[in-house]
């Protein structure tokens, strides 16, 4: 029998289930490593070497590379351990969530300030709010490329 | 005999313990959060528990991928604060109660809870972040918090995560082996974590006051029946990371009113509803919605 994973309709997320740690497994534990000192500071030294020393697939590594959280979670990677690399780039929860949705840091910073994201439309794909795929990347400069505002 | 006397539910954002140790408590932007715990101060030196019952979850720090555990209840002495990345945060070290600790375990796993037994292990700011809120800043070398502190680490990072009910029954579970243990001991459950927030993906930053608040009433009016909420509605309303909340069922099922009597069954209507000494909820801090509630056993 399948199991039930009843949660893979909703916009812009990605559930970190069995699958998903499984693909990421290497991924998130290098992440882990960041946790020590010395190591964050020969990540930083030679991003790709240390990387190399990984059994992490290409795609994983430039996901790093680039900082594109996005891909990193496509790629397996859990929040709370790709956040091991946010903390060695000296930047917070805000920016790292921030960064996955398009907007500025003011941009993100405000939205949260005057109540967050609102679930309308963002409940199922398929809606219109703006988490949904068609929607994508958000923020004022991006929205005027697509010529919504 | 111990008694479980009240339950404390708060969320255990981050950026609250780094916003503290920084010194910008003060700063209007946390002032907002901070106003909503100073009721909570003054209530918590009122009403110093000897032992308090934490329920939290690991955020990739004490449990990478290697071990994953469900349910996991700290027997040690002592528990070292984490470096999480940004190096740990100035807390002073938590001491533990092992006898306690130990006899819950043993309680618990008789009736069928499969706990996991840590005997080592640092904490993260999931479990001091509430510990920071209801005692405020401390000296790291100093000072010491108020009593001892059971981490019970619950996991919601990798799913399958532990059912709403699941963690219902657990708390009435827990509330019957405190109430058998021998001395008499004054004992608080805290449940940590949520409300709605959201940190990953394009959908990151959501927030849903009117489904946090609702949750909030059902918490303290009807907790068997929130608990039958399914995992898919915290995600879809509250966001990925607001599936933290089903830890709030844990302290709730600890409390006298849905207690089991000894053959197992409720207890009924003999016990009174607890009462509701403190409610507070803002937004934001940084992605996520503050929700905290302190409930009194009537």
């Amino acid at each position: 029998m399948p199991l039930d994973r009843p949660y893979l309709d909703i916009p812009g997320t990605t559930i970190f289930d069995a699958e998903q740690s499984r693909k990421g497994y290497w991924l998130n534990q290098f992440c882990m490593s960041l946790m020590k000192a010395a190591n964050r500071e020969r990540f930083k030294a030679d991003e790709r070497a240390y990387l190399d020393g990984w059994p992490m697939t290409e795609e994983q590594k430039q996901a790093v590379l680039a900082r594109d959280l996005n891909r990193c979670i496509a790629a397996g990677g859990n929040i709370y351990f790709l956040a091991k690399i946010g903390a060695t780039d000296g930047r917070s929860f805000q920016q790292m969530a921030g960064s996955m949705t398009g907007m500025t840091e003011a941009e993100y910073r405000d939205m949260m300030i005057s109540g967050g994201r609102s679930v309308e439309g963002n409940r199922r794909l398929g809606e219109d709010g703006d988490a949904q795929p068609h929607r994508q990347p958000q923020g004022r400069a991006a929205r005027a490329a697509r010529g919504e505002c | 005999m111990a008694r479980i006397t009240a339950s404390v539910y708060t969320s255990h954002v981050p950026a609250i313990g780094a916003a503290l140790d920084l010194g910008k408590d003060h700063e209007p932007y946390w002032q907002k959060v901070f106003a909503g715990y100073e009721f909570s101060r003054q209530w918590l030196k009122a009403s110093k528990p000897d032992v308090i019952f934490l329920v939290y979850n690991d955020h990739a720090n004490a449990f990478s991928l290697e071990l994953i555990p469900t349910f996991a209840i700290g027997t040690a002495a002592a528990y070292a604060i984490a470096d999480e990345g940004w190096g740990p945060r100035p807390v002073p070290e938590v001491k533990g109660h092992p006898e306690l600790a130990s006899h819950i375990a043993h309680s618990v796993i008789q009736d069928d809870f499969d706990l996991t037994i840590v005997n080592r292990m640092d904490v993260d700011h999931g479990l001091t972040v509430p510990l920071s809120l209801m005692c405020g800043r401390l000296d790291p070398a100093r000072d010491a918090w108020p009593c001892p502190v059971i981490p019970f680490a619950v996991n919601v990072v990798q799913y399958p995560v532990p059912s709403g009910r699941r963690c219902f029954e657990l708390g009435r579970a827990i509330r019957k082996a405190v109430e058998n243990y021998d001395q008499p001991l004054n004992v608080q459950v805290w449940g940590t974590g949520g409300m709605s927030h959201q940190l990953q993906g394009p959908r990151a930053g959501l927030i849903n006051a009117a489904w946090d608040n609702r949750f909030l009433d059902r918490l303290v009016a009807e907790p068997a029946a929130l608990a039958a909420t399914p995992h898919i509605e915290y995600v879809r309303e509250a966001g990925s990371e607001g599936i933290e909340l089903v830890m709030w069922l844990i302290a709730r099922g600890a409390m006298s009113d849905v207690a089991l009597s000894a053959a197992g069954g409720a207890t009924g209507t003999q016990a009174r509803a607890p009462r509701v000494v403190h409610r507070f909820y803002h937004v934001p801090a940084s992605n996520t919605a503050v929700g905290h509630l302190i409930l009194e056993s009537a």
